[in-house]
């Protein structure tokens, strides 16, 4: 299924720190872009890896937390009014006669473009899968790594596996509708919230559901469909039925469809030239953790700078004809206006 | 001053040591496959090793934060720690660890 195409000047494949900076810097610029994330919120590995942790080595800012970083971007790339499409993966990029771009994203989202740009940093998050032999064969018909309708486990003999939120959530929401629920995780002490958490307990207490404290080691089935899990505890291993598994271990990076988008590619990264962060398919640009240069440092602060060397040779491509013009923000009444500082100084008298 | 790490397939390398370093820097240093995406911060549980049984009291104990992290590992067992969070001075000379699956 397609649509009619969006149109925009730029999309940025990963709304990480520097997918976002790259709003900035390409908007001062005159450029307008959309964002594309796995994700459900921007930040990428600063929202799901450490959304808590501090950072340091941001220049000026001497401490902020991952969470902190992704909101003050998102308020200084706010004048450009970036456009979000989070929770898909961009699947194909695909050149058309005109030059430009069309990028379609799992979703069906289709957006025209004339630049390109890779922020992916490690690659898409994606759910992490057991590394049990053949786990494959039970993918979507028995084995399930998210939850996308509820009903179709209505009145199923279901595990869920894992300790954190999304593990318990479902425990909670699905208890009403399955047949039998088992939640199986490695020691009995839940990273999830505590209220949920608490849930959880009272359904063991009123005996609606199972808690088993243990690992699974192997799946065991006919054809695609589950019929029991092989777990190990203390005691040792033994078979435990069930007709559909749920597992939760949280989300790990994979490079994904971007492999595919034609660019040359060095043990999973980009390389780019270094004046203009460009990869070797011409109006397409790796910046940020996916590219790879002599000297290269996976840091953010790299990454805002080939944010900004990249927008210079973006708008050759977007403004064709136009001469690049390099201004500073502190003097620029140009750059002033767009990121609409008379209106902020106003609020502020 | 040395560590012993087997891979992924069973093969072990001794790999030199520096003070401080924590064991997954100097496995990533020397090329041998780990995935180690957080980069060190105990955020995401893709630098799981087991630890040689001999070792695995003369270390100091995990952290409630590297517990914690451990649920997103798979096969955890007692030997199981974070490579990012054991550290290497004089007293891990000859440690041995084995990168355990699903942080390959």
């Amino acid at each position: 299924m397609t649509e009619a195409a969006q149109q925009t000047d730029v999309v940025i494949i990963g709304a990480g720190p520097t997918g976002l900076f790259a709003v900035f810097e390409l908007g001062l610029n005159d450029m307008k872009c959309h964002l594309i994330d796995i994700l459900d919120r921007p930040g990428g590995q600063c929202a799901e890896l450490y959304p808590e942790k501090p950072i340091y080595d941001i220049p000026a800012i001497p401490m902020c937390t991952g969470q902190e970083l992704t909101d003050r971007l998102m308020e200084q790339i706010k004048p450009f009014h970036p456009v979000f499409h989070l929770s898909q993966m961009a699947e194909k990029i695909e050149k058309q006669e005109d030059g430009s771009w069309n990028v379609t994203t799992d979703r069906g989202t289709l957006i025209n473009c004339k630049v390109v740009v890779v922020a992916a940093g490690g690659g898409s998050f994606v759910p992490k899968k057991p590394p049990i032999k053949g786990i494959e064969e039970y993918e979507g018909i028995s084995l399930f790594y998210a939850v996308k309708k509820m009903e179709q486990f209505r009145g199923k003999s279901v595990v869920i596996a894992g300790g954190g939120d999304s593990a318990l959530d479902w425990v909670v929401n699905l208890q009403p509708i399955v047949k039998e629920l088992t939640l199986i995780h490695r020691r009995d002490d839940f990273r999830a919230a505590p209220d949920t958490v608490a849930k959880m307990r009272a359904l063991v207490a009123e005996k609606k559901m199972t808690l088993k404290i243990a690992q699974i080691t192997s799946l065991k089935g006919q054809g695609s469909q589950i019929e029991a899990l092989k777990l190990k505890d203390e005691t040792g291993e033994y078979e435990y039925p069930c007709d559909t598994l749920l597992a939760f271990y949280g989300l790990t990076m994979k490079l994904g469809p971007v492999a595919t988008f034609g660019m040359e590619f060095q043990n999973e990264v980009i390389p780019v030239n270094t004046a203009t962060f460009e990869t070797s398919v011409p109006g397409v640009f790796a910046i940020g953790d996916i590219n790879t240069y002599p000297g290269k440092m996976k840091l953010i602060l790299s990454g805002f700078h080939e944010a900004a060397l990249m927008s210079k040779k973006a708008f050759e491509y977007v403004h064709p004809g136009r001469k690049y013009r390099f201004q500073y923000t502190t003097s620029s009444s140009d750059l002033q206006n767009k990121l609409g500082v008379e209106e902020k100084q106003e609020q502020a008298a | 001053m040395k560590i012993l790490v087997t891979d992924k397939d069973g093969k072990e390398h001794e790999l030199d040591a520096v003070t401080d370093w924590s064991v997954m820097e100097v496995i990533r240093d020397s090329g041998l496959e780990m995935l180690a995406q957080c980069g060190g911060s105990c955020a995401c549980a893709t630098c799981h090793v087991y630890v040689d049984p001999e070792w695995i009291e003369r270390i100091p104990e995990p952290t409630e934060e590297e517990i914690g992290m451990l649920d997103g590992a798979f096969n955890v067992n007692d030997q199981s720690r974070l490579s990012c969070q054991l550290f290497c001075s004089e007293a891990t000379n000859g440690l041995k660890v084995k990168i355990a699956p699903g942080s390959y």
